[in-house]
């Protein structure tokens, strides 16, 4: 017996070949780009709406650290500095930047600071979940 | 800025991060952010309370 094969499995091949042209080109490049600066990875993909969202909150986030007096991270003395180190340099550029224009404080000096801080860490936690999130949309595992 | 209002702006900011990127549709990405910011509000201000009734 004889099994025409035409028309079968068509949806999943139209399924794999989305995948496949969502994988064209460098799919690591919304990763970096997002976790360079917020939100970029989704502008590459013209995800503009969830990009400015994103973008908002992380800068939102970062700069009310910043003008809370919180603490930039600078080196790795015992294990707290290390993860506090490893959570801001999640901001990517705006880590590096806000470094390189002195600012952030050195010392926690007032009560606010204190959450100042802990505001910076999240902030570069929330841009590593964004920027994977890009990620995931350019390689087809999120739609 | 009061800690109340830090609260609050935190878990926007969170909120908004987490509907985005933990859903796949617009409309259980609000339902998403918004159950993410009652949990962050309504569990700062539930042990709020209890720090309260320790401390007298």
């Amino acid at each position: 017996m004889r099994y025409s094969q035409e028309g079968m499995a068509t949806a999943p091949n139209k399924i794999a070949a989305g995948q496949k042209a969502s994988q064209q080109g460098f799919v690591y490049l919304p990763l970096i780009a997002g976790w360079l600066v917020p939100g970029a990875g989704h502008f590459l993909l013209g995800k503009w709406g969830r990009g400015a969202l994103l973008s908002a909150s992380v800068l939102g986030m970062f700069a009310m650290g910043i003008a809370m007096q919180g603490k930039l991270y600078s080196g790795a003395h015992d294990i707290l500095d290390i993860l506090g180190l490893a959570g801001d340099l999640g901001n990517g550029l705006l880590y590096i930047v806000s470094r390189a224009l002195g600012l952030g404080a050195d010392q926690v000096q007032v009560t606010t600071a204190d959450y100042g801080t802990r505001f910076i860490v999240v902030a570069g936690l929330l841009n590593v979940i964004s920027a994977v999130d890009a990620h995931n949309l350019k390689t087809g595992r999120k739609a | 800025m009061t800690h109340f209002t830090a609260v609050v702006l935190f878990a926007l900011f969170a909120s908004v991060v987490f509907g985005i990127t933990q859903r796949e549709t617009p409309r259980r990405m609000v339902h998403y952010g918004v159950y993410c910011f009652v949990l962050f509000t309504g569990s700062a201000i539930a042990l709020s309370w209890v720090m309260f009734f320790i401390a007298r």
